[in-house]
């Protein structure tokens, strides 16, 4: 029963989260909300995600089919134009009216263009939808250099679309630096040096007087100081405007430099009309940024509820009190992040900075005059310091004696145990994780309802699934909790040996043990179990490489590496060959079809782009393999915890889209890598184009191909628990590309828990993505020409195992049901279905049996 | 109706056909025998091949184990353990596959062979 109707004029990021606050606690409301655009609430924080890869619907926050679920009428491409606050209706550009109980103003804010004269002209944009980034492409194609008008935090995003579209591009900043709100003088100074190197051109200090045509390109922009600037396309960032027209017209209280103005229950001078996100104006002050705008939804959501007696009046009534404006992003690639009163101009503020030239880093700390507490920060280039240094700030936490050692976290007497303790005097109400308002009493609520790893830790509470920037902190308190809770974190792979993976693995590989009983002898204890033996022999086979079904490691193997295919339900076998890249012959087909039926076997296609053949008996895997191997196919290690296939479309050879030839790409990746071991499978795929037909996001590798070369996602996954991979690095060539996969995939095979998928590991993995990246791209650990070794000695050492099987009679004694017999398993049994073979179900099986 | 040994011991294979810490499955009087070859013991256990949990004759195939000081195999399709001594189901005590009593003679693998076959 719907009794009231709450109307939401605005469906952006502010508006969708006040919809989605109020769905959740209510089905007794009726939500109506209208946007001028053509969709759904999508993330503007992520827009430049646009042209590397990202669709429309990737960075969709909804869709309309979850709408209707949730029973919220929406209406698109409807603009209110009219508040009628005595009759209590919006009236709307197509002419709907309705009528509302409550009325929420989300219209957030239109991007500032100075009236500067040529601006209204074709190729002269905004940084704001997905209309304008439309727009932005469209005259990309006509033009070969950009200039974003602006140099604050949206205007760096707008130069990297600009970049990503492969525009000559620059950024003009009317201020002496980039991003002056957030960062001092020396900050703006390395932010730009970093910039410049990445082949943007920022010039400073240019007041833009006019746009007029160009000589060279299609506009000329004129500064104050007589210089000027060719371009082929511009685009304004120069700040936002709260979109407060319809208020204004409504007669709402309306600052003095526009914006609608709230109290802290996010309410107008109409107490029945709420205003959230970037039209809101508290005190003087409008928020720029997604968070207080989540906050103000949430606050508005809880008051409608309430004023509605909707809610449980004793729950506690929540406020908007002002938000900080601290902020940790990456522009361009440029690790950037600010605190507080970032420029400490106030001359009895104390501040101290490290400058290092060499590794590209600026770190700067402002602290009140006594030196007590922390008032403001500057990191760019590294932004390690930004959790424990956000939580000192807002917690007003009492700084240690000489706080100037902040700026030095590795040095003696300033490690983690200190981070530690710094968290540890955190009251329980200190919010850990600002995307999704997490606090530190929420986390340690999870932690002791049994929540015990940091990947749990995420999906429980939502901790660190926004920027991510708070997971070292959360595995900080997760450890800090558990051995307050006297939980010793039992890391053991099994009770034989005292060490989880990564530890086993350094052991095996420096102490060069080959053989589970020399491990076992070295470091276990026991006899071993169907835990530590095939973690062992998987460990043995990513080092050393020898042949699964040696008789020194065959007893280790997990069943399916056991008798190198896949055993299924009844006992008998599945046999998968590889089919690199997905890329067969008619003569190889026939071949397979042929094996199939000479041996009765049922096919299947895999999503992998092979086909897997079932129903085999122990004795017919080495006579089907045997005719396999004439037939020029190799073991596809479907039975494997390694490579299973690189899946990819025909890529620039065939299709009209297609940028790279991808084709070629997965066939020479499957090569590559097939076979290695590692601690779980691990799946590829390459797509000729952004349209990813190959769906490489949900794989543990995916390459996605770009005009200029490949970009290389890591960590997806698809099945029970789908994750989309993240980007790790964009616009690679072949040799670069290749050498990044060796690198991570050594990484991973070292540092992995056993049966770890990537994408778990990638989550669990301190410092995640960017750790990543310093590892691989930076060769933070000095270990990569280690790491590329060992990738070159596993493919060195690659053999077929089914080839090499078949030539060894004692291997192939195995294969058999019987040691003492030819014959086969009596009891398997098949019937027919759509004309192949299935496994008899229990009452056929006893039909069968009484029939004979 | 012959009346020699009602049980006796049939040769299967040499011991030198099982790797240490394997199993095979041997045929004896119509019945799936799994046999293990244990190591460093050296000794030979011995269970019926079909695993009851999941309705197929696979228990050779499983990895052979020790936990809580029993030898164990972990069955290969659903990996619940199963003792080399008894025949219990570790993770479900109310479930037990026979057992076969097995020797090494003059390196000769020897299973004692169950009576119903004696009796034809």
């Amino acid at each position: 029963m719907q009794n009231y109707r709450v109307v939401v004029i605005g469906n952006g990021m502010v508006g969708h989260k006040f919809i989605e606050t109020l769905s959740e606690q209510t089905d007794q409301v009726e939500i109506i909300t209208f946007s001028e655009e053509p969709r759904l609430a999508y993330d503007r924080v992520q827009l430049s995600g646009y042209f590397a890869g990202q669709s429309a619907e990737d960075l969709a926050l909804t869709n309309e089919d979850s709408y209707r679920n949730l029973g919220v009428n929406f209406y698109l491409n409807d603009k209110v134009v009219a508040i009628d606050r005595s009759a209590k209706q919006v009236k709307t550009q197509s002419g709907n009216v309705v009528g509302y109980d409550k009325l929420i103003i989300a219209t957030g804010s239109t991007p500032f263009v100075p009236p500067i004269p040529g601006r209204e002209q074709p190729h002269i944009h905004v940084y704001r939808t997905l209309d304008d980034l439309d727009a932005i492409q469209a005259s990309a194609r006509q033009s070969k250099s950009g200039v974003v008008v602006g140099g604050g935090l949206l205007g760096l995003e707008a130069a990297n679309a600009l970049k990503q579209l492969s525009l000559d591009t620059h950024v003009v900043e009317f201020a002496p630096q980039l991003m002056p709100v957030q960062l001092d003088k020396n900050g703006g100074k390395l932010l730009r040096q970093k910039i410049e190197k990445l082949g943007v051109s920022v010039h400073t200090e240019k007041n833009t007087q006019r746009i007029i045509n160009g000589t060279d390109a299609r506009y000329r922009l004129e500064f104050a100081d007589g210089s000027w600037l060719e371009t082929d396309t511009i685009v304004f960032s120069a700040g936002i405007r709260p979109q407060d027209e319809l208020a204004r017209d409504a007669h709402l209280d309306i600052g003095p430099r526009g914006g609608i103005v709230i109290n802290e229950l996010c309410q107008t001078s109409d107490l029945n009309v709420y205003a959230i996100g970037e039209c809101a104006l508290w005190q003087q002050k409008i928020y720029g940024l997604v968070a207080p705008g989540y906050k103000m939804a949430k606050v508005a959501a809880d008051h409608c509820l309430r004023s509605l007696s909707l809610i449980d009046p004793k729950k506690t009534s929540q406020t908007f009190t002002g938000a900080d404006m601290s902020t940790k992003l990456k522009l361009l690639g440029v690790d950037v992040a600010s605190i507080g009163d970032a420029h400490g101009a106030d001359d009895n503020l104390v501040s101290y900075s490290f400058r290092d030239e060499f590794a590209e880093i600026y770190k700067k700390i402002v602290l009140s005059p006594d030196r007590k507490r922390l008032v403001g920060a500057v990191l760019v280039g590294n932004t390690d310091d930004y959790g424990n240094w956000l939580q000192l700030y807002l917690n007003k936490m009492t700084l240690p004696e000489a706080p100037e050692q902040l700026l030095f976290p590795f040095e003696e007497g300033n490690d983690s145990a200190s981070a530690a303790s710094s968290l540890e005097n955190l009251p329980d109400s200190a919010q850990i994780c600002s995307c999704n308002d997490v606090s530190k009493g929420s986390i340690i609520t999870c932690i002791y309802k049994g929540t015990r790893d940091v990947s749990a830790l995420k999906s429980e509470c939502n901790a660190g699934t926004g920027c991510g920037g708070c997971t070292q902190l959360v595995g900080q308190l997760l450890d800090n909790e558990l051995s307050k809770m006297g939980i010793s974190v039992d890391k053991s792979i099994c009770p034989h040996f005292p060490y989880n993976r990564s530890e086993l693995f350094d052991i095996i590989k420096v102490k060069k043990l080959r053989t589970f009983d020399s491990v076992l002898a070295q470091c276990g204890s026991r006899l071993g179990c169907d835990i530590c033996k095939p973690a062992v022999a998987s460990i043995l086979a990513s080092l050393w490489n020898e042949p699964v079904l040696n008789p020194q490691h065959v007893s280790l193997q997990d069943t399916n590496d056991a008798f190198l295919a896949n055993m299924q339900k009844d006992g008998t076998y599945s046999v998968v060959p590889r089919v690199p890249g997905g890329e067969i012959t008619p003569d190889k087909l026939i071949v397979i079809g042929q094996v199939a039926k000479d041996f009765n076997l049922y096919t299947k296609i895999t999503g992998g782009q092979r086909i897997d053949l079932f129903g085999a008996q122990l004795n017919e895997l080495p006579m089907i393999w045997q005719r396999l191997v004439d037939a020029g196919f190799e073991t596809g290690h479907a039975y494997g915890k390694a490579l299973r296939t690189v899946k990819s479309c025909v890529g620039s050879t065939w299709c009209r889209f297609g940028v790279q030839d991808s084709t070629t790409m997965a066939i020479d990746l499957e090569k590559r890598y097939r076979g290695i071991r590692s601690p779980h499978k691990i799946k590829m795929a390459v797509s000729g184009c952004a349209r990813e037909c190959a769906e490489a996001q949900s794989k543990d590798f995916g390459v996605i191909a770009t005009e200029k070369g490949w970009n290389l996602y890591v960590g997806g996954n698809g099945g029970m628990r789908p994750r989309h991979a993240d980007l790790f690095a964009s616009d690679l060539d072949d040799q670069t590309l290749i050498q990044y996969i060796d690198r991570i995939m050594i990484f991973y095979i070292r540092t992995a828990e056993r049966l770890q998928r990537t994408s778990v590991w990638l989550e669990n993995l301190t410092g995640g993505l960017d750790y990543l990246r310093e590892v691989v791209i930076d060769n933070k650990l000095g270990i990569n020409s280690d790491m590329e070794a060992q990738m070159a000695n596993l493919i060195d050492s690659y053999q077929c195992e089914w080839q090499s099987t078949l030539k060894d009679p004692q291997k192939l004694k195995r294969f058999s049901h019987f040691i003492n017999s030819k014959e086969t398993d009596s009891q398997v049994i098949f019937v027919t279905e759509r004309e192949q073979i299935r496994p008899a179900r229990i009452e056929e099986k006893q039909r069968a049996t009484e029939e004979a | 109706m012959t009346k020699t040994n009602i049980h006796h011991w049939v040769d299967i294979c040499s011991l030198d056909d099982i790797t240490p810490n394997t199993g095979v499955c041997a045929k004896v009087a119509d019945q799936q025998v799994a046999i293990f070859y244990l190591h460093p013991e050296n000794e030979l256990r011995s269970l019926d091949n079909y695993d009851p949990i999941a309705d197929a004759n696979v228990l050779a195939r499983g990895i052979i184990a020790e936990v809580e000081g029993k030898r164990v195999v972990a069955s290969p399709l659903y990996k619940q353990h199963f003792c080399l001594q008894s025949g219990v189901c570790l993770q479900d005590q109310h479930i037990q596959v026979p057992t076969y009593q097995t020797r090494i003679k003059n390196n000769t693998v020897q299973v004692l062979s169950p009576n119903q076959e004696a009796q034809v």
